[in-house]
């Protein structure tokens, strides 16, 4: 194991941010801690870092008790998510700038900064001032610093936050193709189902405080133990009192075994997607049901709004009962992603 | 981040040298004034108060400060509208010498105006004496000299904040149907009124407390051309019980407006976060 | 965004200067990135040239043209006269004193000036806002005001039991009095603004507080305190009414510049007055060409 995290606990004033986790990650695994906003999992990460201090437990990094230690003697690398450059250092400077505190040969560093460019790509870069940089390329700086000292482990907080939609993909997909490269142990924080379910080998979902399930991205998006591990990763829709994927629904024109009856109340067409909005004769009141199936599919089957249909899920599709009355509906679903529940975005 | 107890002391010790450093140098100097002043008890600041000379000096003071303010509000709001909204040749240079008023010496400023002012030597005093319009030695070169010391400050304040709001709703303002004079009176104004109140509190201050300049334009002659400062010096340097008290007793004055305005002043300023 | 250096925009607001008056953060090197984004002048129309004329020739009747006459009455009487004026053993003695005090005071401000910036920034106490007051109070002080204030704690009667008054050491107070609030008021905005992220990057990359203070933020605080070092230098060589009743002026002694122009007025050696304000006036030209200097570099990190 290269963290040992156990019943690592946090308070700020009377929020509990952290409550008693314990977490292993092992050896040059790629690992996600996605929770929404405020769930703790940016503490629990400064936590591993030491850049802050928990209440209760401990954390072994590298079979070494690294609790009481402060931040400079953990060796942990640690990319923030608005890149912390060192202003009115050159990007060579930045980079090289935890082995000059280490008090290395100036010779030994340029050779090392030099190879850490060419990995980030930015050895043509490398006499820029930060702010001459891009918002990718500055991550790109700062992730070839955190990996300049060789760390035992690479943190990373939210490391394509900051970034433009199309960027952070691209660069999700370095990450991934970096690691797979260089094998350190990396453990990055994410509110990203796409992300953490795109990159990582394993994902730790952290909601209020705790960890709600820990598994590799199929595991959990197939498998989910809660309600919330199921909304969070993907979008849901309720049928029959369970939370079922809008993908995982089967949709006919006439009846068939275990179907429930509805009609089309709305027909939304996105691209490639068709999003039907089912109202289930066995009750009206219900908010309608979702269900995503592909346009040719849409097309084959005549499907338009008004038509009566039948729908139940697939063989083998991922549900999860319903034990409190969700706030989730159809609309809030499709139409409002910064609904209560954590909105997945179809894109 | 760890709080180890070597930190602690680090910050303990530093907090300590610059209370002490403050201490020393403004707070403990600046009570002492105070207490000098009322020593005596409060009825000889009373009397120093109604000599007619301090009377005078600070009726002057007044009115010298009020036109060198009004002066520079409207030269400031001006200068600050061309320098932010428009461009033309020589702007960088005029944005540069704007300020130049702050770095220059107060008996330079004084000495400058003499040269150019003095009804006997000076390039256009001549001239302006002639005219039947006296300038050093008499009011209008106190307001002068009141002036260029201060006349940067409206403009410091006001720049920042015309960059700040930017001309989008000037330009809403004006596709709206405002005229020019609707559009500065209704949208820009309103806009600017606190950075521009705070300008002007600024210049109050500096006119009131300006010394060296008017020393050297007015001559000092006490009911005639003797403002608050030269008067605190003349008594100062006086003998007598009573003098000490006089100068004291102005120079109180004099400070409480200043702290006065500063108070005005901090709390105008949108509070800004000084901790982390 | 890309720097690019020299465009009109990033002139806007050269001088990272704190008023005269009292302080504020506004307008400090951390207001520069906000001023370069606003990209609206358009050229002048009839009413606003009208504006600037008018605004010029008033700038131009106070402040242009009695200072150029300073330049000229100095150069009046030749190359000569003027360096007679300059090299006479008390104007001599005048201006060592002046610059070499102002050095001086300008070195201590820069330690005790960051030192103060930082424990408001970062200190957390008690009467702390009281304190951002004390730092103005020089500003506000009228200078008349600030040498009676001095001499109450170090002159004649001081309850320290010293007396100061009439020496070097009282040049030394009155210029450390009026400079105080500059390099404070130029640091504590640029202090503020600094991430704390980039103080955790520096930590867990290894160095300590003491390694990070002097490889991370210094070198962020170093354009700031240069410009209150400017400024603050600035303002010692030319101060005068706080010397008045606190130095004594005595020639070769506690006499300084602008004393010593003070007195050749008085003795109507306008000339002489000239030569010595020139210099007190290049010196002024010098550091707002050294503020622009910097704001322009401090551009290109934003």
């Amino acid at each position: 194991m290269s963290i040992k995290i156990a019943g690592v606990g946090k308070r700020f004033a009377d929020f509990v941010a952290l409550e008693s986790i314990d977490l292993d990650i092992a050896t040059g695994e790629l690992t996600a801690l996605l929770g929404p906003s405020g769930g703790g999992k940016s503490t629990l990460l400064r936590i591993i870092a030491g850049l802050e201090v928990a209440d209760s437990g401990s954390v072994e990094i590298e079979g070494v008790n690294a609790t009481g230690l402060p931040a400079q003697k953990r060796n942990v690398g640690f990319v923030f998510q608005h890149y912390a450059a060192f202003r009115h250092l050159t990007v060579a400077g930045n980079v090289g700038f935890g082995l000059k505190v280490r008090k290395r040969p100036r010779k030994e560093i340029a050779a090392r900064v030099q190879e850490l460019l060419e990995l980030v790509h930015l050895s043509q870069f490398a006499d820029r001032l930060p702010a001459q940089l891009s918002g990718g390329q500055r991550q790109r700086m700062a992730l070839a610093r955190a990996l300049a000292i060789e760390p035992s482990v690479l943190l990373l907080d939210e490391p394509f936050g900051a970034l433009d939609a199309n960027v952070r993909k691209e660069l999700r997909a370095w990450l991934r193709r970096l690691h797979d490269e260089v094998h350190v142990t990396t453990v990055f924080v994410t509110h990203d189902q796409e992300e953490a379910l795109d990159v990582a080998d394993r994902i730790v979902v952290i909601n209020q405080g705790r960890i709600e399930q820990v598994g590799p991205p199929d595991e959990l998006y197939d498998h989910p133990t809660s309600e919330f591990v199921m909304s969070f990763l993907g979008p849901v829709t309720m049928l029959n009192g369970h939370l079922v994927r809008p993908h995982d629904l089967e949709i006919e024109t006439h009846p068939f075994d275990n179907a429930h009856r509805g009609r089309i109340e709305r027909f939304n067409r996105v691209g490639f997607e068709v999003r039907l909005h089912v109202r289930l004769t066995e009750d009206e009141t219900a908010p309608p049901a979702l269900v995503t199936l592909t346009r040719a599919e849409a097309t084959a089957k005549a499907l338009d709004t008004g038509v009566p249909v039948w729908i139940r899920p697939v063989a083998g599709a991922s549900q999860v009962r319903i034990t409190a009355p969700a706030p989730t509906s159809a609309e809030s679903l499709d139409l409002s992603p910064a609904d209560s529940v954590p909105q997945p975005t179809f894109t | 981040m760890h709080d180890t107890a070597a930190h602690r002391v680090t910050r303990w010790a530093l907090r300590l040298i610059v209370i002490g450093y403050l201490l020393f140098l403004v707070i403990w100097p600046v009570a002492l004034v105070a207490a000098k002043t009322f020593s005596n008890g409060l009825a000889p600041v009373i009397d120093a108060l109604r000599q007619p000379e301090v009377i005078f000096a600070f009726q002057l003071t007044l009115s010298a400060a009020f036109w060198a303010v009004v002066i520079n509000t409207i030269f400031g709001v001006g200068i600050s509208l061309l320098l932010v909204r428009y461009t033309f040749p020589g702007r960088r240079a005029l944005n540069a010498m704007v300020d130049l008023p702050l770095s220059v010496s107060p008996v330079v400023v004084g000495l400058a105006l003499v040269l150019v002012y003095s009804g006997r030597t000076g390039w256009l005093g001549q001239s302006l004496e002639q005219a039947g319009l006296q300038v050093i030695y008499a009011p209008p070169g106190i307001i002068m000299a009141t002036a260029f010391v201060s006349l940067p400050l409206v403009i410091r304040e006001l720049v920042p904040v015309l960059h700040e709001i930017g001309t989008e709703q000037e330009q809403a303002a004006r596709s709206l149907g405002a005229s020019g004079l609707q559009t500065f009176v209704r949208i820009t104004l309103p806009a600017i009124k606190w950075g521009l109140i705070y300008g002007v509190v600024l210049s109050l201050a500096r006119s009131l407390g300006e010394f060296g300049a008017v020393k050297i334009v007015s001559g000092g002659v006490a009911m005639r051309t003797q403002t608050a400062t030269l008067l605190v010096e003349e008594r100062y340097q006086q003998f007598g019980v009573v003098n000490s008290i006089t100068a004291y007793t102005a120079a109180f004055i004099l400070a409480l407006i200043a702290v006065i305005a500063l108070i005005i002043i901090t709390s105008l300023r949108p509070r800004r976060e000084t901790s982390q | 965004m890309t720097p690019s250096p020299g465009t009109v925009e990033e002139a806007q607001q050269p001088v990272p200067t704190p008023p005269a008056g009292a302080a504020t953060n506004a307008g400090g090197l951390g207001d520069r990135h906000r001023l370069r984004r606003a990209k609206s002048a358009t050229s002048l129309t009839p009413i606003s040239g009208l504006g600037l004329g008018i605004a010029l020739i008033w700038f131009s009747l106070l402040v242009l043209i009695p200072l150029t006459a300073v330049l000229v009455q100095a150069s009046a009487a030749g190359w000569s006269a003027y360096w007679d004026a300059l090299s006479s053993p008390q104007t001599l003695a005048a201006l060592r004193l002046t610059i070499g005090t102002a050095v001086l005071v300008t070195a201590v401000n820069v330690v005790m000036g960051t030192a103060i910036a930082w424990v408001l920034v970062r200190d957390q106490f008690r009467g702390k806002r009281l304190l951002e007051v004390v730092i103005d109070i020089p500003f506000a002080l009228p200078t008349i005001v600030a040498g009676l204030v001095l001499l109450s704690l170090y002159g004649a009667s001081s309850p320290l039991g010293v007396n100061w008054a009439n020496t070097r050491v009282a040049v030394f107070l009155a210029f450390l009095f009026v400079t105080l609030p500059f390099i404070v008021r130029t640091v504590q905005p640029v202090l503020l603004e600094l991430e704390h992220e980039v103080e955790e990057a520096a930590a867990s990359l290894g160095a300590s507080r003491l390694t990070t203070f002097r490889l991370v933020i210094l070198p962020s605080l170093a354009p700031a305190i240069t410009s209150g070092a400017a400024l603050s230098f600035c303002r010692a060589i030319s101060e005068y009414g706080s010397l008045v009743l606190l130095s004594g002026n005595l020639p070769y002694s506690t006499e300084v510049a602008s004393v010593r122009i003070m007195s050749s007025i008085e003795g109507d050696k306008l000339t002489e007055a000239a030569a010595v304000a020139s210099i007190l006036l290049v010196v002024a030209l010098i550091v707002i060409v050294v503020l622009d200097v910097i704001s322009r570099r401090v551009a290109r990190y934003a």
